[in-house]
C-alpha cells in the first residue's frame, strides 16, 4: 500500500469539503480543549486539597494510643487455655503518652533512605485563661526547623514568624483564639496544663489554617517549652511524624514501623481515606465528562464523514475503476478522519493550554487557603498525552465504520446507475 | 501465434432482483492481441454487464474468465484491483476524472498506485499521453473547467498510462457530439495501429462500430455474431 498517495487523496478529498472538515475539526478541538481544561483544573483543585491536607499531615505518624492490654493474664493462664474466656470491664491502661527510647527511633528512621524526614512533636491539652474564662485548646510543642521542613508551617502563619519559638516561653496561637481572647502579638497569654501546672507565654505570631475548628484551639510552641508546660523530661515527645518520598508506601512502613518499635502507627491513607475517596471521585468525573466530549465529537465527525462518503460516490467508483483495492479505499477515509482528529486534535491541546492559563490568572482568595491566589491549574504533559491519543482513537473509529461501507462500494452499481 | 488478451468460458450471470434472470447465457469468447473490438446490441442485451465481468469490476458470475492465458476467477479483491491498475485501461460514458485533482494528477493517479517509476518519469509520460491527445495545454486545470470532450482525451490518457494490455470503453462516446465522437474514434484508431493497443469499445453507435477490426453482436444476453 502506497501510504503518500492515499494520504495526498485522503488530503485532496478533504479539501474539497473544507468548509464540513474544518466543522468536523472544531468538534474535536472544542472536546479535547474541554477535557484539558477541565481535567488540568479538577487535579488542580485536588492537589490544591491534597496539599491542604498533606501538608499538615504526616505520612506516617508514631503514637501511643490509650487502649487496653491486648494479652490480659487470663490467656496466660493453663489451665483456661483451651477455654473461650470472656472479661468484662476492662479499662484501658495507663502506657503514658511518651514513646519510650524516642531519640534512638528518630536517629534511626532518619538513617532510612524510604523516608524524606523526621519531626518531633509533643501534643498536650490545655486551658487558655482569659482573665476568669477558661478556654481549651491544644499546644504542640514542635521542633520548628524540621516542622518548617515537613510541613511548610510558615505559609499558614500571618502574623510573626516561625523562627521567633526558639526564644524561650514563646507561643504561636491560631486566629480564632486570637480573635475570641483579644491578643496580638506580645502579648502575654496564661495557659493551664491538664496537671494544674500554670505558666505565662508570650504570644509571637498568628497562624491560620483555614480550618475554624484549629483556628479556634490549637497553638504551637518549642518542644522544649511543652515540656517544662508539662514538667517532662528533655527526651519526652508524644508523637513522631514521618513523610515519605512514595506516599503509597505508607500503609506497608506504618505496620513495620509499629512491629518494631513497639508502639502504634498510623499512616496517611487510614486517617483520610474520605478525603482519598473525593479525589478519586473528582478524577473520574472529569475523565468522564471529557471523554463524553470526545464521543460527541467523535459522532460529529461520522455524520460529516458518511454524508461524504454519499458525496464521494463517483470519486469512489474512479479508483476503484482505476486500480485501487477496498483496503486502499477504507485506509483513504481513515486518514481522512485522523486528518481532522489529529489537526482538530492539536488544536484542542493548544486551546486547552490557552483556557488553563487563562483560568490559572482568575483571582482566587480565601481566608481558608492563605497561600492561594490564583485558582489552581495542574500543568501535567499527561493530560496533553491523553487528549491527543484520545483524539486520534475517536476519530479512527469514527471513521473506521464509514470507510468499511466505502470499501464495499460495488463501483458497477454506480457506473451503470448513470 | 497470437496471444489472447481476454478469454471466456461458459461465462453466465444472474440478476437476482426482483426476480431471477439471466442476463448473461454461457458467453465464449476471445479477444486476441491488437484487435480493435467493438460490441453492439439494444439496449438490455446485456452488453455493458458483459464488460463490467471482463474488466474484472463484477465477480458475481459463473464460468471462467481469462487474461492474458491466466484464469482470473476466483482471485481476491486485491488482485483484482491490481488487475486492474496493471492490465486494464478505462474509458467510461460519463469521463469520470477525480473533481478533487486538476488534468494531469489525474492522468498520474493510476501510475503513482501501481508505483513502478518515479513521480518525475510518471509525470513525464502523463505530459506526453496528453501532448499526443493535444491535451497539453489543459494539463493544469480542474476537470470542471473543460469541455465533454476535453474530459472523454483526458480519460483516454489516464486509461494509457499504466501501458494497459487492453482499453476498454464503456459507450466512450455516447455523450458527445459528431464531432468530438469522430475524434476520440480516430484516437482509438490511432492506438490500434501505431501501437498496436488492443481495444474492447461497446457502443450502440453503429457508425462507430463499422470503423472497427471486428464488431460483436449481442442480442438477449447471446453473441449472435
Amino acid at each position: 500500500m502506497n501510504f503518500k498517495l492515499i494520504l495526498n487523496i485522503a488530503i485532496h478529498l478533504l479539501r474539497a469539503r473544507l468548509k464540513q472538515s474544518i466543522v468536523a475539526a472544531v468538534g474535536v478541538t472544542f472536546g479535547i480543549a474541554m477535557f484539558i481544561t477541565l481535567v488540568s483544573f479538577m487535579h488542580g483543585l485536588n492537589n490544591m486539597l491534597d496539599e491542604l491536607m498533606l501538608n499538615r499531615t504526616p505520612h506516617v505518624r508514631l503514637y501511643n494510643e490509650i487502649k487496653p492490654t491486648e494479652h490480659q493474664p487470663v490467656f496466660l493462664s493453663e489451665q483456661y487455655k483451651k477455654s473461650v474466656n470472656f472479661i468484662s470491664s476492662i479499662k484501658p491502661k495507663d502506657r503514658g503518652k511518651d514513646i519510650y527510647n524516642s531519640k534512638a527511633i528518630i536517629h534511626y528512621l532518619k538513617q532510612d533512605s524510604r523516608i524524606i524526614d523526621v519531626a518531633p512533636k509533643i501534643t498536650t491539652p490545655v486551658f487558655f485563661n482569659s482573665g476568669t474564662i477558661e478556654i481549651s485548646g491544644v499546644v504542640y510543642g514542635i521542633d520548628a526547623v524540621a516542622e518548617e521542613k515537613l510541613f511548610r508551617l510558615s505559609d499558614y502563619i500571618i502574623e510573626g514568624n516561625i523562627s521567633d519559638l526558639t526564644q524561650n516561653n514563646s507561643i504561636i496561637i491560631g486566629k480564632g483564639l486570637a480573635d475570641k481572647m483579644m491578643l496580638k502579638r506580645g502579648d502575654i497569654l496564661k495557659v493551664t496544663t491538664a496537671k494544674g501546672n500554670l505558666a505565662s507565654l508570650k504570644v509571637v505570631g498568628i497562624t491560620q489554617i483555614g480550618i475554624a475548628e484549629l483556628d479556634n484551639t490549637m497553638s504551637y510552641t518549642s518542644l522544649s517549652t511543652a515540656q517544662k508546660l508539662l514538667g517532662a523530661p528533655k527526651s519526652y515527645i508524644t508523637d513522631i511524624q514521618v513523610k515519605l518520598h512514595d506516599i503509597t508506601m505508607a500503609p506497608a512502613l506504618a505496620k513495620e514501623f509499629s512491629a518494631k518499635f513497639n508502639v502504634d502507627a498510623i499512616d496517611y491513607q487510614t486517617s483520610n481515606s474520605q478525603f482519598e475517596t473525593g479525589s478519586t471521585v473528582r478524577s473520574i468525573i472529569s475523565y468522564a465528562v471529557g471523554i463524553v466530549l470526545l464521543i460527541v465529537a467523535g459522532f460529529g465527525i461520522y455524520n460529516i464523514l458518511n454524508m461524504m462518503i454519499f458525496e464521494k460516490m463517483d470519486s469512489i467508483a474512479i479508483l476503484k475503476a482505476t486500480g485501487f483495492s477496498g483496503n486502499d479505499v477504507k485506509w483513504i477515509f481513515i486518514l481522512l478522519s485522523m486528518v481532522i482528529g489529529a489537526a482538530g486534535g492539536l488544536f484542542g491541546l493548544l486551546f486547552g493550554f490557552i483556557f488553563t492559563s487563562i483560568i490559572d490568572v482568575i483571582p482566587f482568595s480565601t481566608a481558608a487557603l492563605p497561600t492561594i491566589k490564583t485558582y489552581p491549574i495542574d500543568y501535567n504533559s499527561t493530560y496533553y498525552f491523553v487528549g491527543i491519543t484520545f483524539a486520534l482513537s475517536t476519530t479512527f473509529i469514527a471513521g473506521l465504520f464509514p470507510a468499511l461501507k466505502a470499501s464495499k462500494v460495488d463501483p458497477v452499481e454506480i457506473i451503470r446507475g448513470k | 501465434m497470437i496471444s489472447k488478451v481476454l478469454e471466456t468460458k461458459k461465462l453466465s450471470k444472474f440478476f437476482y432482483d426482483p426476480v431471477k434472470f439471466q442476463v448473461l447465457k454461457e458467453i465464449d469468447m476471445s479477444i486476441s492481441s491488437g484487435e480493435f473490438v467493438s460490441i453492439v446490441g439494444k439496449s438490455g442485451c446485456g452488453k455493458s454487464t458483459l464488460l463490467y465481468l471482463l474488466s474484472t469490476m463484477d465477480t458475481d458470475y459463473e464460468g471462467e474468465l481469462f487474461i492474458n492465458d491466466e484464469l482470473v476467477t476466483g482471485k481476491t479483491d486485491k488482485e483484482f484491483a491490481s488487475i486492474r491498475n496493471e492490465k486494464i485501461g478505462f474509458v467510461f460514458q460519463f469521463h469520470y476524472l477525480l473533481t478533487e485533482y486538476n488534468v494531469l494528477k489525474n492522468v498520474m493517479l493510476p501510475g503513482l498506485k501501481l508505483g513502478k517509476l518515479s513521480e518525475e518519469e510518471i509525470e513525464y509520460h502523463a505530459m506526453e499521453h496528453l501532448r499526443t491527445l493535444d491535451m497539453h495545454e489543459q494539463a493544469l486545470k480542474m476537470p470542471n473547467q473543460l469541455s465533454g470532450g476535453q474530459k472523454q482525451r483526458v480519460a483516454i490518457a489516464r486509461a494509457l498510462i499504466n501501458k494497459p494490455l487492453i482499453i476498454m470503453g464503456d459507450e466512450p462516446t455516447g455523450n458527445l457530439d459528431h464531432k468530438n465522437s469522430n475524434l476520440v474514434f480516430d484516437i482509438f484508431q490511432k492506438l490500434a495501429i501505431e501501437h498496436k493497443q488492443t481495444l474492447l469499445i461497446v457502443t450502440h453507435d453503429n457508425d462507430f462500430a463499422t470503423k472497427t477490426n471486428r464488431i460483436i453482436t449481442m442480442e438477449d444476453g447471446k453473441i449472435i455474431k
